[in-house]
């Protein structure tokens, strides 16, 4: 068995079941948790509205804040949705999806994604850069985050050099690369990455809470 | 025509001019991707060098790599075979049959002791002394053994010698192995495919006749001049698959297009090759061309490394318990742990209540 059997076979095998497994922990150990009772009488009756509220107005800083935040969320934009371009336009990365949960869709030429991921690559360059840097962003950090970025880029590069045929065999690449993003699927649920799925509950929560109170979400 | 007579003069008994030969080693330095220049020393080479003696043995095969062989257009295997080295010993084309053919690969060996060049074809199974092969109650592990002692080089020919192929397929009830598993203290260059490209194997013999070594290896002891690129990198479909334009079922408007086989499985890029370039069939078509994904064939273990048809971007593996397994953990420890919680916080609430 050589480095690519193993990233395509055993290894995968159980990323996925890790992955599946924490995530059911960290959701169902989350979403069950006793809620603390509203005992007020609610101004508005539309909780969901306010929850949805509270995702979207959520996901742009406030105007206040724009210009002291506009770098962090021009660069978070920009390699948050270039990796949703890569992972969800790529063929390759289509039929893997496809093959797991048996949805596919059409994907994007080559040239596309191979821009996407040279800009999210820059993008995440420049955020790790910023946190390298920033005195209280640096303060603030912990393990979890350069990790959490390690995991996260460690794909998109592996990608690019296999793409590239840059510094080893194909093959070689290709197992690199899957291995990297098996990397990413066993850290998901624990560290920091599983934001991307709790962020919608956690505004929501709150939207919903200040939809209830008729404040401002 | 006397075995001790030089190719050239061998050439010259049989009325091959000058010129006729001159080609045949130009194609041959061209196949070989040599720089105009080696094509003379060839010719010189050659003409002067004595017609070596080959040993060809076949094991756990099914002759598709001999059928291959016998197609080679550039060289051809009978300008090889009756003009630049003397085939003594291969069951498939000789006429000689038991005790005869026995006696003439002996006696190959013997005049040749050292010197000759040992073409195998076929893995070479080892479960219980290599009773799975014999040949005049001989096992095919211990013909080998004593074929290689002789040996100046050894040639697997197939991804069966090279690799083990389909016979070391799971689960390999013979033990068949690669011929490289057996020589230890011998050179051996691995022409892989299944069959592999009958120009390949040609080419291979010709530059062994005309430098008296084997061509540059890769890491899998194939040589580099036809392994060192994979097919997809050379396919005339390469352009659809930057594209993103794939076919997705054999008879599909893509099919037609002859757009990229990436999603039907073809193993193209991770299958290291001279499939698009030297072709078949005198450079007619290759299975791509044909309309089929590569199957790897040229790699080892092609056989266990998944569905033919599923694409390289997949995985392998089974486990549809082992997901399940870990999805009733991971819910179950979740459950847990919000109970645990809960009870905690009735708990506290009780207390403050009290």
């Amino acid at each position: 068995m050589n480095l690519l059997d193993f990233a395509r076979g055993a290894a995968m095998k159980w990323s996925i079941a890790i992955f599946l497994f924490g995530m059911l922990w960290r959701l169902f150990g989350i979403l069950l948790l006793r809620r603390t009772h509203d005992y007020s009488e609610p101004r508005v009756h539309a909780a969901g509205l306010g929850a949805l509220q509270g995702i979207i107005r959520r996901s742009w800083p406030r105007r206040e804040f724009q210009a002291r935040t506009a770098y962090g969320v021009t660069v978070s934009y920009v390699f948050h949705i270039g990796l949703a371009i890569i992972v969800f336009g790529f063929v390759p990365h289509i039929l893997f999806i496809r093959n797991l949960i048996g949805v596919g869709w059409s994907g994007l030429p080559g040239g596309i994604i191979y821009f996407c991921a040279v800009i999210t690559l820059v993008a995440l360059v420049m955020a790790i850069v910023r946190r390298l840097t920033h005195p209280v962003l640096k303060l603030l950090s912990n393990f979890d985050d350069y990790f959490s970025w390690f995991v996260t880029a460690a794909p998109v590069v592996t990608g690019l050099l296999a793409a590239a045929h840059y510094g080893a065999r194909y093959e070689t690449l290709l197992a690199v690369h899957i291995l990297s993003f098996e990397l990413l699927l066993v850290w998901f649920p624990f560290g920091k990455l599983m934001h991307s799925v709790l962020l919608f509950f956690a505004r929501g929560q709150t939207g919903a809470v200040y939809g209830r109170r008729g404040a401002s979400t | 025509m006397s075995k001790d007579d030089s190719i050239g003069e061998s050439l010259r008994k049989q009325g091959i001019s000058r010129r006729a030969f001159m080609k045949f080693c130009a194609a041959t330095a061209s196949l070989l991707a040599l720089p105009p220049g080696m094509a003379a020393v060839m010719a010189e080479t050659l003409s002067r060098a004595r017609r070596p003696s080959v040993i060809y043995l076949s094991y756990q095969e099914c002759t598709g790599c001999g059928e291959s062989l016998t197609r080679s257009f550039s060289p051809t295997l009978e300008n090889l075979m009756f003009n630049v080295m003397s085939l003594d010993y291969y069951e498939t084309l000789q006429a000689a049959a038991g005790t005869a053919a026995e006696e003439a690969r002996k006696t190959a060996m013997k005049e040749n002791w050292g010197k000759y060049l040992l073409v195998v074809d076929g893995a070479v199974p080892v479960e219980h002394d290599g009773a799975y092969c014999t040949i005049a109650g001989e096992s095919a592990v211990d013909i080998l053994t004593e074929a290689v002692k002789g040996a100046a080089a050894v040639v697997s020919v197939g991804t069966c010698a090279a690799f083990g192929g389909i016979p070391h397929a799971s689960p390999d009830p013979t033990g068949a192995v690669a011929v490289s598993r057996i020589v230890k203290d011998k050179p051996v260059v691995n022409v892989s495919g299944c069959p592999p490209v009958p120009e390949v194997i040609t080419g291979v013999l010709a530059h062994y006749l005309t430098f008296g070594s084997l061509p540059e290896l890769d890491h899998l002891g194939r040589p580099k001049v036809f392994f060192g690129e994979t097919i997809h990198d050379r396919c005339y479909r390469r352009p659809f698959y930057d594209e993103g334009k794939f076919a997705k079922t054999f008879d599909d408007e893509g099919a037609r297009n002859g757009w990229c086989l990436f999603e039907l499985g073809c193993k193209g890029p991770v299958t290291y090759n001279a499939c698009p370039t030297v072709k078949w069939n005198q450079g007619t078509s290759y299975p791509i061309q044909s309309g089929h994904g590569c199957l790897g064939c040229s790699e080892p273990d092609f056989w266990d490394k998944g569905g033919f048809y599923q694409a390289l971007s997949t995985g392998t593996w089974s486990g549809g318990a082992v997901l399940g397994a870990a999805a009733v953990a991971g819910a179950a420890i979740g459950v847990g742990a919000a109970i645990v919680s809960r009870r905690r916080h009735a708990h506290s609430d009780k207390e403050k209540h009290s």
